[in-house]
């Protein structure tokens, strides 16, 4: 059967004014840091702009800020007030919507239908979600008057930057705390246009600073000794390094960290249904998901014709250009994130699975790999154990609804796992027996502002979005 | 009120006259997944009274005791953690029964009236707890699509404690109960080894299924190490931890495995505890499915 081709059809640029240089957002201005550092878009490797480093001067000063704004203004405003603040922004947000997802697609690399779909509506909605409980603090159950912290720092990745800040944000300022936020080194640029919209919005000198840098910025906030929270998302790595630096002090810590979720299909699943699941669990954002269904376990009996319709439906991802609206995969973030997924890949292969990818062409310039899956992958690989934040797939096989629990668990990381079968008692005892935060049956990658997410075990402590979300940011 | 095993005790160190009838004193081991064995190191430590009279000799757990009581936790969770929430407060309410039945004995160990009764009275207060904090603590989620979305706490695992060493035995209830009441099963570590091994015995013939709350005696600063950087122990309660260098190194070494840490912290035992020590070791679970016809 005779395909149609896609004619490119890109999103235009031109919405997004990218100025040569940016400050760091430090009491309401742009202002100088101590360096400066390159930041490209990682689909053809273009210089975007230039964007300050901050120093450790720079953050103390962007701490100081946060900590007056806390005491003299955010604080003590009615949460009514703050509310209005926050509903602005989610509206500004919406307005601005398709500036910051060209702009988080030309940063990132990400898939504009993504940015455009996903993760500028989230941003949105979470500050409007969060904006409603400034107010109505006393009702969330965590006792009649619950109090902010005081100054949070937050350090957020690369993966999805607009909303994961909105996802640190939105709930610390609901809370009545000021922030600092670092976003990461390789994707500054949607947090300044939102320090933009900050300004728009007439929020309050202070109340949000942006410094960008790399991980040595991160490191000062983090150890800051007048912050009294830290909010971090990121590599379990550095989660077990902010764990140790904030031994012994009072500052309240929430990590959100690695994962290897696993996405388990039963022989009574829905096939293409599950293919379809399969392929948004772990090609979804390139794989750069914490959450990623990167561990397939099937059951044997279906194993084979699940395969073949899932080769066949990979076959059909389109990968390119993040601004095509077509475009299924989009660039990989950095080189340095493409040579950790290159290695673990020939890890695979070397270790004895079978590795395959569609017929695929890459763009010469920029970084970019494959949809990969490994077939014929052991618990003891290293691809089944090592969270390799791409898109690729380790499929395993299981027996019986014991074996699956039993391989779904074998982990240190407890984030998200994913069930596929028709049968709904089997549904709920799977997922009770599953160690992960959040659980999604016969869907993926679903999230809400409404709905808690976070690990057990490794993947971190503490939880975001919902009103469990706010536990993170009031002093009990 | 010293007891007539007290007073034989201190005859018999005093070297004073044999008395009609020999006491028969209590040999204190440690609790380990149900059994009541010494320590495998076979060392023991002198206790004495508040007089200063020795008492007993009680066991003094190694870090291979603190080894065999995780795995015995371990082995206990599956089952724990699974029983209802009705089952869990019924077992925990039964040892408010036996600890009120066996309040003489702590008595006899100088254990004050006013906190035998707080502790009974803690026991009750989260056997009620068992089948509320679901209700409390998770939820329904209004996402925004066509979604049955729903958060529900689940225990965290196995936790370490390090129990206050006043009041004894509230300070040992009070930091047990919270964590098995969320279906997580325990290892205190406890430097009151009568009090401790006393409500062991209450444990034990409480239908507490073996495993699920283990007690070593002895030494905080010896064995916290071991169990702050165990891999299979999930969280740790340093809330009764009086010594700050100790507690930052317990809580450095807990990082490594990214364990749910309470931090040391002035506690006034007889007040209401919040929800705070369940929640500290409790984890959410968010489960999505499509709705659809």
């Amino acid at each position: 059967m005779s395909r149609f081709e896609y004619a490119p059809a890109p999103e235009s640029r031109s919405i997004v004014k990218l100025q040569p240089s940016y400050g760091l957002f430090i009491n309401g201005e742009f202002t100088d840091g101590a360096g400066s550092f390159k930041t490209i878009s990682p689909a053809s490797e273009e210089v975007l702009a230039e964007v300050a480093e901050a120093s450790s001067a720079d953050v103390d000063r962007a701490v100081q800020a946060a900590r007056r704004a806390y005491e003299d203004v955010w604080g003590p405003m009615p949460g009514r007030e703050r509310a209005k603040y926050l509903f602005r922004i989610a509206r500004i947000i919406a307005e601005r919507s398709r500036e910051l997802a060209v702009l988080e697609s030309l940063n990132n690399g990400k898939p504009i239908k993504e940015s455009r779909d996903v993760d500028v509506p989230l941003s949105a909605a979470h500050f409007f979600y969060y904006a409603g409980w400034a107010d109505k603090l006393p009702y969330a159950g965590f006792g009649a008057d619950p109090r902010p912290l005081g100054v949070a720092g937050q350090v957020i990745p690369w993966n999805f930057p607009l909303l994961m800040l909105a996802w640190k944000i939105a709930p610390a300022l609901a809370a009545g705390n000021t922030v600092v936020l670092k976003p990461a080194e390789t994707t500054p640029l949607s947090a300044l246009l939102f320090a933009e919209i900050c300004q728009q919005a007439e929020l309050p000198p202070g109340v949000v600073n942006i410094v960008t840098g790399a991980g040595e910025t991160g490191a000062a906030l983090v150890n800051h000794p007048d912050v009294d929270k830290v909010a971090f998302t990121g590599s379990t790595e550095v989660g077990r390094i902010i764990a140790r630096a904030v031994a012994g002090t009072k500052k309240k810590v929430t990590l959100e960290l690695g994962g290897k979720a696993a996405n388990i299909v039963f022989d009574d699943a829905a096939i293409d249904q599950a293919v379809e699941g399969i392929v948004n669990g772990i090609f979804f954002n390139q794989g750069h998901v914490c959450c990623a269904g990167s561990r397939l376990l099937v059951q044997e009996s279906v194993a084979d014709q699940l395969l073949e319709s899932l080769k066949r439906r990979m076959a059909t991802l389109r990968v390119g250009d993040p601004l095509d609206k077509n475009t299924d995969i989009g660039a990989i973030n950095s080189a340095e994130q493409l040579s950790r997924i290159k290695a673990l890949a020939e890890i695979g292969a070397s270790e004895g699975a079978e590795r395959w990818s569609p017929a695929c062409e890459l763009p010469e310039r920029g970084f970019w790999f494959a949809p990969t899956i490994f077939t014929g992958v052991s618990q003891a690989h290293r691809i089944a154990r090592e969270e390799i934040f791409g898109p690729v797939l380790s499929v395993l096989t299981f027996r019986t609804p014991a074996e699956a629990v039993e391989k779904a668990n074998n982990t240190p990381y407890g984030l998200s796992a994913g069930i596929w079968s028709e049968k709904g008692s089997r549904i709920l005892a799977i997922a009770d027996q599953l160690r992960a935060g959040v659980v999604w049956a016969n869907t993926f990658n679903k999230f809400d502002p409404t709905s808690p997410f976070g690990g057990y075990k490794e993947s971190g402590y503490g939880r975001e979005g919902g009103r469990h979300g706010l536990e993170a940011y009031l002093a009990q | 009120m010293p007891s007539k095993k007290d007073a034989a005790a201190a005859r018999t160190t005093t070297g004073a006259a044999a008395p009609a009838r020999l006491a028969v004193r209590k040999t204190y081991k440690l609790f380990i997944g149900g059994a009541f064995p010494r320590s495998e190191s076979g060392r023991t430590y002198v206790v004495a009274d508040s007089k200063g009279q020795f008492v007993a000799n009680a066991a003094q757990a190694s870090r291979k005791d603190a080894r065999d009581a995780v795995l015995a936790a371990r082995a206990a969770f599956g089952k724990w953690s699974g029983a209802t929430a009705y089952n869990k407060g019924q077992v925990i309410y039964r040892v408010a029964e036996m600890l009120e039945g066996r309040r003489g004995e702590f008595a006899a160990l100088e254990v004050p009236e006013s906190e035998l009764d707080e502790a009974i009275d803690r026991l009750v207060w989260y056997a009620g707890w068992t089948d509320k904090i679901a209700q409390v603590a998770g939820g329904a989620n209004p996402v925004a699509g066509p979604y049955f979305n729903i958060s529900s706490p689940e225990p965290s695992g196995v936790v370490a404690v390090v129990a206050p060493s006043s009041p004894a035995l509230l300070g040992l209830v009070s930091v047990i109960a919270p964590v098995i009441a969320t279906g997580n099963t325990v290892i205190v570590i406890s430097d009151a080894p009568r009090v401790a091994i006393t409500l062991a015995e209450v444990l034990a013939t409480s239908d507490v299924p073996g495993g699920v709350v283990n007690i070593l005696t002895g030494s905080a600063a010896e064995m916290g190490p071991w169990l702050a950087s165990h891999s299979d122990v999930n969280g740790l309660d340093l809330t009764g931890v009086a010594d700050a260098k100790l507690a930052l190194e317990l809580e450095q070494a807990a990082a490594e495995t990214l364990k749910r840490v309470r931090r040391p912290a002035a506690v006034d035992w007889s007040a209401d505890p919040g929800l705070a020590p369940m929640t500290a070791y409790l984890e959410t679970k968010t489960v999505w499915h499509p709705k659809g016809l």
